[in-house]
């Protein structure tokens, strides 16, 4: 589904990312973690393909596609999706509105007529109540004014709407409380299927106890020093990352 | 003289002599007054503080006249439709005249007097002349005193204590000819604890042609005012508005200005606060292609724990420019005064220009009082957010302006104007459907 192969990016004229590896295939769960400033988001930005980041070598195959060349939204509707770190608050534009011009951009791409308006109520209804949300968050401004945990709740509705093939989760556990970090991982459970793919940025082991993922990766100083299956975030749970990045680092 | 004023003054004794009121010797006098001191200044120049931004020197060079009753073109009251409000008691005025064809006042209590300036000089002068130039007088600026002047008609409008308006009131203005101009002069009074709404529309054909318009508001004690102004004149027209509301004690105005027409467009909204009353100005300004559009705000706190609050947002794109001054004046006395000015700025091209001046003088010392500007474009963060949620780059800058307009529409408490000023917006900016 996805191949980095030797990803190197600038910020501001700054090595970020220095060759980043990584092969993600269909109905796989990668785990992302790594210590703070290390690249996580910037690669989760370049994948999705936000401006002023500067893209210095290597590449980046997504379904058999140049990633790198199509612009954000023809990403977004071939199916990658990036639940962010920080999403952004939009005044003036209700939470419902964006997600059905949305969901109308990707089936309009996809050669389809818009959705039903009274079909759309009922499937944001129905996900709206899984994830346990009030239903006034639909008509209230994208983010606007919405607590940490709320903000990413609604970036995991928009992601069980869109039903994206490639999740890309920027730490959707960080300020959840512990039962919305349940709500939440059920949800991204209940996505889980053998076409679509998750990468889980997160520092925490807790998620992974509700979200086991097929591989965790320790991305740090720009690259992927090391990886591993589940019991390597145990493992750094325990001991932090101070080992990997005193270079004994397993070949 | 200016020479360049020649035009309108060589002219005027001859239209003078057709003007309302001829036998009132108080407006005679008021108007030879506003004359003369128009025939010495003229039209306001950059160099005066409040025209500093806003250079109407175009006007001197262009000879408008004034439209002879015979000649009104007709106008087809579909045409009417998309600017009137079907809920509305509607009173129109064309090329500065009044038209009773097209207006329909049906249905208003009988003790609402509703009229033709014109006519309410003939049978009411001595109750016009107790509010004429009492909000406004030819001192302020050129404009005024070329109204007080000038003006050939306009609507009286007086709703007695007590009364509450069910349905709103619209005036509707047109200009219909080219090189014309239509001056028009209008009296607003709410008694004591009346209520009603005031919708003021400025519209006209495909060409030249300048608008000059004053109204005057007096809201009684403990009475409500919600006025609108919608300025959707032709993009080759001047405009020039002004609104002068005087407050008594514990009046409440809301008052909402779009301003969304004309090449060159000027509205001046002053509300002079008596105690305790309550004064909201909200203010949305769009320019496209050359289009200079500036708005003028001054609030007077005269007396003791009055409160105001302004907010004005502008969109310009191409070249236009926009220009917002806003000033609140808070007397000796007025002690306790809360006061909040606001002006918000999307500049949406390079080449596009905004002048803001917000000022604050403050004489009394136990107040609250506060202003904030801002000017940006657009915010990148929130176009790159919807862009990874599917939505193209243009749609999503769109989304966004229209967005941080509607803001202001959606402070509209009137329906049918509601509808129709979104569907305004919606025109402007094209890619947005709107699912509510
Ligand atoms: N616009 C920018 N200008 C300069 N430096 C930047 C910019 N964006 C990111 N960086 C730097 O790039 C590095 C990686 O940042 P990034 O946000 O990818 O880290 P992260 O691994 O996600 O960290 P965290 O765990 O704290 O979220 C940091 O040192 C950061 O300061
Ligand atoms: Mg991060």
């Amino acid at each position: 589904m996805l191949s980095i192969k030797d990803l190197t990016v600038n910020v501001n004229d700054k090595k970020i990312l220095k060759g980043i590896n990584l092969e993600v295939k269909a109905g796989e769960i990668h785990a992302i973690m790594g210590p703070n400033g290390s690249g996580k988001s910037t690669l989760a930005h370049v994948l999705s393909g936000k401006s002023g980041y500067e893209v210095t070598g290597g590449s980046v195959t997504y379904q058999d596609k140049d990633l790198l060349d199509m612009p954000p939204e023809i990403r977004a509707r071939e199916g990658v999706f990036l639940a962010f770190q920080y999403p952004v608050e939009i005044p003036g534009v209700s939470n419902v509105y964006l997600l059905k011009a949305a969901l109308n951009a990707i089936r309009k791409y996809n050669g389809l007529d818009e959705v039903d308006a009274m079909d759309f109520l009922m499937l944001v209804k129905g996900k709206v109540k899984a994830l346990e949300m009030d239903e006034k968050f639909l008509y209230r401004a994208v983010n606007e004014g919405f607590s940490g945990g709320e903000k990413k709740r609604n970036e995991i509705l928009q992601m069980a709407i869109l039903e994206p093939k490639l999740c890309i989760l920027d730490e959707t556990d960080s300020g959840l409380d512990i039962d919305a970090l349940k709500i939440v991982a059920d949800g991204v459970n209940s996505l889980r299927s053998p076409d679509r793919s998750f990468i889980m940025v997160t520092h925490y082991q807790r998620l992974l106890d509700y979200i086991k993922p097929d591989f965790v990766h320790v991305l740090a100083h720009g690259q992927i020093i090391t990886s591993g299956g589940p019991e390597l975030a145990l493992e750094l749970e325990e001991k932090g990352y101070g080992w990997l990045e005193d270079g004994q680092v397993a070949a | 003289m200016n020479t360049a004023l020649n035009q309108y003054a060589a002219a005027y004794p001859e239209l003078a002599a057709a003007m309302p009121g001829q036998g009132l010797s108080w407006l005679q006098q008021l108007r030879a007054d506003a004359f003369t001191q128009f025939a010495s200044h003229g039209f306001p120049s950059p160099r005066e503080e409040d025209w500093r931004y806003t250079n109407v020197s175009a006007l001197e060079k262009k000879a408008f006249n004034p439209v002879s009753a015979a000649t009104t073109s007709f106008v087809d009251a579909d045409c009417l439709k998309q600017y009137q409000l079907a809920d509305a008691w509607s009173l129109v005025l064309v090329d500065g005249r009044f038209d009773a064809r097209l207006s329909n006042i049906q249905g208003l209590p009988d003790a609402v007097q509703v009229m033709a300036m014109a006519e309410a000089l003939q049978l009411h002068a001595g109750q016009v002349a107790s509010y004429f130039g009492k909000a406004v007088d030819t001192a302020e600026h050129g404009f005024i005193a070329f109204n007080n002047a000038w003006f050939t008609d306009g609507v009286f409008v007086h709703i007695p204590a007590g009364q509450i308006l069910a349905k709103p009131i619209q005036c509707l203005h047109i200009v219909t000819q080219e090189g014309s101009l239509a001056t028009t002069r209008n009296v607003l009074v709410l008694g004591d604890h009346a209520s009603a709404q005031w919708v003021e529309t400025f519209v006209g054909a495909d060409v030249g042609y300048l608008s000059a318009t004053v109204t005057e508001a007096f809201v009684g004690q403990n009475a409500e005012l919600t006025a609108y102004k919608v300025q959707c004149e032709s993009a080759k027209a001047y405009h020039f508005g002004g609104l002068y509301i005087k407050q008594a004690r514990d009046a409440r105005c809301i008052q909402h200005n779009f301003a969304f027409g004309g090449l060159l467009a000027r509205t001046d909204i002053r509300a002079d606060l008596e105690q305790a009353a309550e004064c909201e100005l909200n203010g949305l300004y769009l320019g496209v292609k050359r289009q200079h559009i500036d708005n003028h705000t001054r609030i007077n706190h005269v007396q003791s724990h009055a409160t105001s609050r302004q907010l004005y947002k502008g969109v310009l794109d191409d070249r236009a420019r926009g220009v917002f001054q806003g000033r609140v004046v808070v007397a000796e006395q007025a002690q306790k005064t809360d006061s909040n000015m606001s002006n918000r700025n999307l500049l949406l091209s390079a080449d596009a220009e905004v002048d803001t001046k917000p000022q604050l003088e403050i004489y009394a010392d136990d107040v609250k009082c506060g202003h904030g500007v801002t000017i940006g474009q657009l915010d990148e963060k929130s176009v790159f957010y919807l862009q990874s949620r599917c939505i193209d780059e243009a749609t999503a800058r769109n989304m966004l302006t229209f967005a941080f307009a509607n803001e202001m529409v959606d402070k509209v408490t009137l329906p049918t104007l509601k509808a129709l000023l979104l569907q305004f917006l919606l025109k402007h900016f094209p890619q947005n459907s709107y699912v509510d």
